[in-house]
């Protein structure tokens, strides 16, 4: 399914010449997104400072250590927030990509009494925002127990209206008749889902994967109404948490706001391609 | 019907089962993917939403049992100044912000779209910032406000002689303080959104233009803003929502006194959460977050209405 959604974007404009305009736009876009990336620099940039060099403004450290690192990680609490993170992030991007796939997957390609009616609830879902959810799910996480468990951070996304959405629309464009020889193959329905059309919009669904695990590894609305105890803390909250308990520790606070970056910018130089087709995608789709 | 023709040994099925019709078997299988979601959007997404309209009647504390009070808590909203101080911050948040960031993100991929030499480089140069965690930086922009011999800015200003500015300090600065930081790390995502609109613009559309004698800026307004009309409503939607909904970068930015001085910077959630989680007065927050929802979803219907009338 890549090409069809490649074709729509062509390449950048060709130019015959390079004329000094060109030039004067192209620095002036270098210098723009340096002046982007100046506070994630200043902040790696900081981290690897001494107490006694963070009033040196210079972007290069004197003499960079990673002592704040060895401090901040040795603490225990933020090495387990980080492990929180990855575990929520992880399981919620499971379910999403499962269930928002099967949901979009049998609105695109089955026919019953209701579908549309399914279809709409589940998009009208889109207009309600989370603010107005988190009173009546923290009464009813105070009830059921939920509070303060990995359960309660979790179960509020485990399927997203947008998810669905968007794997509806890829799975309309997979050709009924590759379903249809499958069947005639003898797989069940639910094989033909998982087994044929699930690769065939592979694309999609690392898409969704890609936006639902950062979705969740930068929430931080809902995981800090429900969780009370430390050791429960995603990387966002325990990193608030900790900030604030260092007052005027500025390279620690770096170090901690660093750590809680470097996963995700890791996962963006290797998978750049991918996000920002992704964003492509979902934002023509959508 | 063959039925039992097939001896299928992939999954157990009784005789019941094999007397349906194909048809009649895919809708089973139809409902039978659609229970547990079915359950969980009940459940999680539309139970809790009138949940929420029925606590916004009620005086409910968490303490005591919720008694219904009527209109009361929106009463109280409506003769309350912290509301509506709280509400002109969001909405301008929401009506500098937006404008400002889509014509900059607009500039940065109308030029960027024009770009071979590294243009990879550049424009994820632009969408780095989108893709961090906005608790994270919002820390790190509070020490880029921080007055000398802390702060990046004042830093940057005293050699230069200027007077050093309070920023997150003051009850004037603060707003547009944070307001950058939001800017800033949304403006990645709206680049690339402005990219890929740019280029599902047909390449002949532009030579038919260049053939007719049409200058670059004629170009621009006959042609792509027109056609990039949709990618623009989605971005001012997407924005907009963004800062009605600004939370994370200004709690992180004002933990040591949320809202800033004098509440100057605190938007509504802000309030919904501390009326919620510090007062617990949930009755009064569920009345806030019922004009939230009221605010979203006229901004959501101005965005159809929009595209309908193409």
């Amino acid at each position: 399914m890549t090409t069809i959604a490649t074709d729509a974007i062509r390449q950048p404009l060709k130019f015959g010449r390079i004329r000094p305009g060109q030039i004067l736009i192209w620095t002036l876009l270098l210098l723009g997104g340096l002046l982007m990336v100046m506070p994630i620099l200043y902040m790696f940039s900081t981290s690897l400072k001494t107490a006694s060099q963070v009033y040196d403004l210079r972007l290069i450290p004197a003499a960079p250590s990673f002592d704040n690192y060895i401090k901040v990680l040795s603490d225990g609490n933020f090495l387990r927030w980080f492990g929180n993170s990855t575990f929520i992030a992880t399981t919620v991007t499971l379910s999403n990509v499962f269930f928002d796939s099967l949901v979009g997957y049998t609105l695109a390609k089955f026919e019953f009494r209701g579908r549309y009616f399914i279809f709409l609830a589940i998009l009208s879902t889109l207009m309600i925002p989370t603010e107005m959810l988190v009173i009546p799910w923290y009464l009813m996480s105070s009830q059921l127990h939920w509070l303060d468990s990995y359960w309660g951070i979790m179960f509020p996304g485990m399927m997203t209206a947008f998810g669905t959405f968007l794997m509806k629309q890829f799975f309309e464009t997979v050709p009924d008749d590759f379903l249809e020889a499958a069947r005639i193959d003898g797989l069940n329905e639910f094989q033909i889902w998982w087994k044929v059309a699930m690769p065939l919009v592979a694309p999609a669904l690392s898409a969704l994967a890609i936006f639902t695990f950062l979705g969740n590894w930068t929430a931080f609305f809902w995981p800090l109404i429900v969780t009370t105890s430390r050791e429960l803390y995603t990387l966002p909250v325990g990193l608030s948490s900790f900030s604030d308990a260092q007052d005027t520790r500025w390279e620690m606070i770096m170090t901690g706001a660093a750590l809680a970056t470097i996963p995700t910018l890791v996962v963006f130089l290797v998978l750049q391609r991918f996000i920002v087709r992704g964003v492509m995608l979902a934002g023509l789709k959508g | 019907m063959a039925q039992g023709a097939i001896t299928d040994g992939t999954a157990p099925r009784g005789r019941v089962w094999d007397r349906f019709s194909i048809r009649t078997k895919r809708v089973i299988w139809a409902w039978a993917f659609l229970a547990l979601p079915i359950i969980f959007y009940g459940w999680i997404r539309f139970y809790p939403t009138f949940q929420a309209f029925w606590i916004s009647f009620t005086d409910w504390d968490i303490l005591k049992p919720a008694q219904f009070v009527g209109l009361e808590n929106y009463d109280k909203l409506v003769h309350d100044p912290q509301f509506w101080k709280v509400f002109r911050n969001t909405f301008t948040y929401l009506i500098v912000g937006t404008p400002i960031s889509l014509l900059v993100a607009f500039l940065v991929a109308y030029y960027l779209d024009r770009v071979r030499f590294m243009h990879g480089f550049i424009r994820a140069l632009y969408f780095l910032p989108f893709l961090t965690t906005a608790a994270a930086l919002a820390w790190v922009w509070r020490w880029i406000y921080q007055p000398v011999p802390v702060g990046l800015i004042n830093g940057l200003l005293s050699q230069f002689g200027i007077p050093q500015q309070p920023f997150l300090k003051s009850t004037t600065q603060g707003l547009p303080a944070i307001m950058v930081t939001a800017i800033w790390a949304g403006l990645g995502f709206q680049v690339i959104i402005f990219l890929a609109g740019l280029r599902a613009i047909p390449s002949t559309y532009y030579e038919a233009a260049r053939i007719d004698g049409l200058g670059e800026g004629a170009i621009l307004r006959k042609i792509t803003l027109p056609l990039l009309k949709p990618t623009t409503v989605f971005l001012v939607v997407f924005s907009s929502i963004g800062f009605l909904r600004i939370f994370d970068s200004v709690y992180n930015m004002t933990s040591n006194d949320p809202g800033g001085p004098l509440g100057s910077t605190k938007p509504i959630v802000l309030m919904i959460y501390q009326t919620a989680f510090s007062s617990f007065d949930m009755g009064y927050a569920a009345a806030q977050t019922v004009v939230l929802f009221t605010i979203l979803l006229i901004v959501s219907l101005l965005q159809l209405f929009v595209l309908r009338n193409r």
